[in-house]
């Protein structure tokens, strides 16, 4: 017997110090090189990009375009966890960069399904940067993979594509896409799903940018007989469901730590205001109507941070929990970024009606952070089925 | 095999030898230990069970030795309550000696005030209640009235407590007393209290649920030796603060998972009442109702777990027990009001033939909840504590 042999501390909710690092590094970087001022310039210029190179390409630099990548693949693999502190970050400057469409999303479904040959090809050119991959996978204004129909016909060995996609993150700057099919059964059905990688140059592929309200990145894409040779197939074909579910529970917490980035920074200007804004000769803050609603608001922002600190850390562990985790954390945060921008609008009362504030701009982020990968109703009724009630 | 793995072993087996059986069935609300002078065994397991446990200061297992405690560390106790759980072993003694006076008393009081008063208490021998809120002074409890002069010798008491739990089973009582009129804050004492000495007269009150566990208490020319102060003269509030997070720390955690535990889950409950539909709850707003909540009971679970790591790193914990306070609380009332919901009339009938008593017990319950937001600082008083401590917004207006 004895004495050294020490339990080992249970971290499920406290940072290495490698990831406050990491979080600091990100911090600064965000804070300094891409503040909101650099959403409105490509807002109000225009810009045909939708996004500024030149901060992606430091962004890479930094070693963020590559967090989830392992080494061998060139990247910096600091985990989920380590991207989840990044995404906080981002959220907090609403940061318009291919961090979610590529780093993120694309290249979950990449180290879920792609074989070796293909990982090799490509996570490479992500990890530095050089090549941005988006993802195609909604198809209606719900998200719903069980009820993608864009066909897939088997053809020597390959596929044959032809459908529509809606709502394609970064969709119009993608050098490759991936393109999610139905190769097999029926809509509805949650298998029977192919992931195509194409080139966005491909013939039979048209991609077209739309706009939203937050001013990001998102596009149109049309598929008209595009073929897709075997070895672009991610993994097997009609066996893309269970990968892409996967991918996507790691892309829900990654997501929904990107929104408490912007919850916090919300909350911490409207406490702010609340303080410095003066009527009837006091701060508004003094006012208890205002004081009670700013107590709940910190009190549903520390659950959110407890629930999204926990998803990802049982996502680096492998929980065989993810998939309850990404829907009770994708529905509480969806909730509260609602709660939050509404009520932070309000407390600025007539100024946070003016897009001279930020508060307008981080609204309507919420709004479509809360679409993507699954709204509150989506994940309720998903946490639910999963649970057995 | 470390030093834990050892006691791991030593404990389970202690407890295998020493729970009685009946001590491993679910607890008749009749057979809850209070201990006391007068105490009541129905079960005289009961008792057999309090004593082992005292014995070894396990009623109070972090408490120090020297005050008859069990001088567990955190990782021990941490054991200890798995090994309790595993056996399903019921509490061997409820206490507000343990939850709420004796860490008070640990903190503020003088050696030989902490010999005096904290054996009795682990030993299960002397019952205490609060005498805190006042009928003037409830959300405002700064501002109580209830007078210790000092008479010399002694001090002289004259006032009224109310919503003392359980006063008149109690034997001792722990106050707040003024001591100085011309303050507010600074003019409060804490002061300790036989319940045998003339002048204290607890009546109990009956409440909406239909049983009385609060009482007035009436104190009227009470003689209290002048040794029975604890802290010192004046810095009562103090004291109180700190006894009022460990109420609210108790509060945030109390009735979790009741009322359910003998109808089975909420889920289970609502598949049982509506029927199921492919697995599922077969109404589906109802579904949404219960999804919710469960939800918000995983959420708040592991805002509690998240915290508790936090304060084992060493990170503080202090106003975080409001939000746990307000929370737990809001929380706790909706899961009652969504079993109403779920059971329907049958929840709210009280006697009646061919039905349940499981679900008849729910409805004294829910209305039970409905203090749980009033109690230990109102919800209100619990978001205007986050206000100020935490969000440190200015104070003062009026509009």
């Amino acid at each position: 017997m004895t004495t050294e042999n020490i339990e080992q501390p249970k971290t499920d909710f406290i940072l290495s110090e490698e990831q406050t690092m990491l979080r600091d590094t990100a911090k600064q970087f965000f804070s300094e090189q891409v503040p909101i001022s650099n959403l409105r310039k490509l807002r109000d210029e225009e810009s045909a990009d939708g996004i500024d190179r030149e901060v992606w390409k430091q962004a890479s630099e930094l070693g963020l375009a590559g967090i989830l990548i392992p080494e061998a693949y060139g990247g910096t693999d600091f985990g989920i966890t380590g991207m989840g502190l990044v995404m906080e970050e981002a959220g907090r400057t609403l940061a318009a960069t291919p961090l979610f469409s590529s780093s993120i999303l694309s290249t979950l479904i990449m180290l879920e399904a792609a074989s070796e040959n293909q990982k090799q090809s490509i996570l490479p050119a992500i990890a530095a940067g050089e090549m941005i991959v988006a993802v195609a996978l909604e198809e209606s204004g719900h998200h719903n993979p069980a009820a993608i129909s864009l066909s897939a016909e088997k053809k020597d060995g390959g596929l044959v594509l032809n459908g529509r996609k809606t709502f394609v993150l970064d969709g119009h700057i993608a050098d490759k896409l991936i393109i999610v099919a139905r190769s097999n059964g029926q809509k509805g059905d949650t298998n029977g799903l192919s992931l195509c990688l194409v080139d966005a140059d491909a013939e039979g592929l048209k991609v077209s940018r739309s706009k939203m309200v937050d001013s990001r990145n998102s596009a149109e894409v049309t598929c008209e007989n595009l073929t897709v040779s075997a070895d672009m197939i991610l993994g097997t074909t009609d066996d893309g469901a269970a990968p892409l579910e996967s991918a996507l529970d790691q892309a829900r917490i990654l997501l929904s730590a990107e929104i408490l980035g912007g919850v916090n920074e919300v909350f911490e200007r409207t406490l702010e205001y609340l303080k410095e804004r003066k009527q009837f000769g006091v701060p508004i803050g003094s006012f208890q109507a205002l004081r009670h609603r700013a107590s709940a608001i910190f009190s549903e922002i520390e659950i959110c941070k407890a629930v999204v600190t926990f998803a990802l850390s049982q996502s680096d562990k492998k929980s065989n929990q993810i998939a309850r985790l990404a829907s009770l954390t994708k529905a509480r945060l969806g909730e509260a970024s609602t709660l939050v921008s509404n009520e932070g609008l309000q407390m600025h009362g007539g100024i946070g009606m003016t897009d001279d504030v930020d508060i307008g701009l981080f609204m309507k982020r919420a709004r479509v952070q809360l679409q993507l990968l699954g709204d509150p109703s989506f994940h309720r009724e998903r946490y639910a089925r999963l649970n057995g009630y | 095999m470390s030093n834990l793995e050892t006691f791991r072993e030593e404990t389970r087996a202690w407890l295998e030898e020493n729970c009685p059986a009946s001590m491993r069935t679910p607890m008749p609300d009749e057979e809850q230990p209070w201990g006391g002078r007068n105490p009541s065994y129905p079960n005289p397991d009961t008792k057999v069970w309090m004593e082992r446990m005292a014995a070894r200061g396990w009623t109070a297992p972090a408490w120090p030795t020297e005050y008859g405690g069990g001088g567990l560390t955190p990782e021990e106790n941490k054991i200890l309550q798995q090994e309790l759980k595993r056996i399903d072993a019921r509490p061997c003694l409820n206490s507000f000696g343990i939850w709420m006076l004796g860490p008070a008393l640990l903190e503020f009081a003088t050696e030989e005030q902490k010999q005096k008063y904290l054996p009795p208490i682990v030993r299960g021998e002397i019952r205490w209640c609060q005498g805190y809120s006042e009928p003037g002074s409830g959300s405002d409890l700064a501002g109580l009235q209830t007078k210790a002069e000092d008479m010399g010798d002694h001090y002289l008491v004259n006032g009224q407590k109310v919503w003392t739990s359980y006063a008149d089973k109690a034997d001792w009582i722990f106050c707040l007393v003024r001591t100085d009129t011309s303050v507010k804050h600074e003019g409060i004492s804490f002061l300790l209290i036989d319940m045998e000495t003339e002048g204290v007269d607890p009546r109990p009150i009956k409440l909406i649920s239909g049983s009385s566990p609060f009482c007035e208490t009436f104190l009227t020319d009470v003689k209290v030796p002048k040794e029975n102060l604890v802290g010192e003269l004046n810095k009562g509030w103090t004291i109180a603060k700190r006894l009022l997070e460990h109420e609210r720390a108790m509060i945030s955690g109390m009735n979790m998972g009741a009322g359910e535990a003998s109808l089975g889950g909420m889920e289970e409950l609502a598949k049982e009442v509506f029927g199921e539909l492919d697995g599922m709850i077969a109404h589906p707003t109802l579904r949404d109702t219960v999804t919710k909540h469960k939800m918000d009971e995983e959420a708040f679970n592991l805002t509690l777990r998240r915290t508790g790591e936090l304060a084992k790193a060493g990170h503080g914990i202090g106003a975080e027990a409001s939000i746990f306070k307000f929370y737990g609380s809001e929380m706790n009332k909706r899961r009652f009001e969504i079993l109403l919901e779920l059971l329907g009339t049958n929840a709210l009938t009280t006697e009646g033939e061919g039905h349940d008593q499981d679900v008849m017990d729910i409805s004294p319950q829910w209305l039970r909840s409905k203090g749980n937001s009033i109690e230990g600082g109102t919800t209100e008083v619990q978001l205007n504590i986050i206000a100020k401590r935490v969000l440190d917004l200015p104070e003062g207006g009026q509009a």
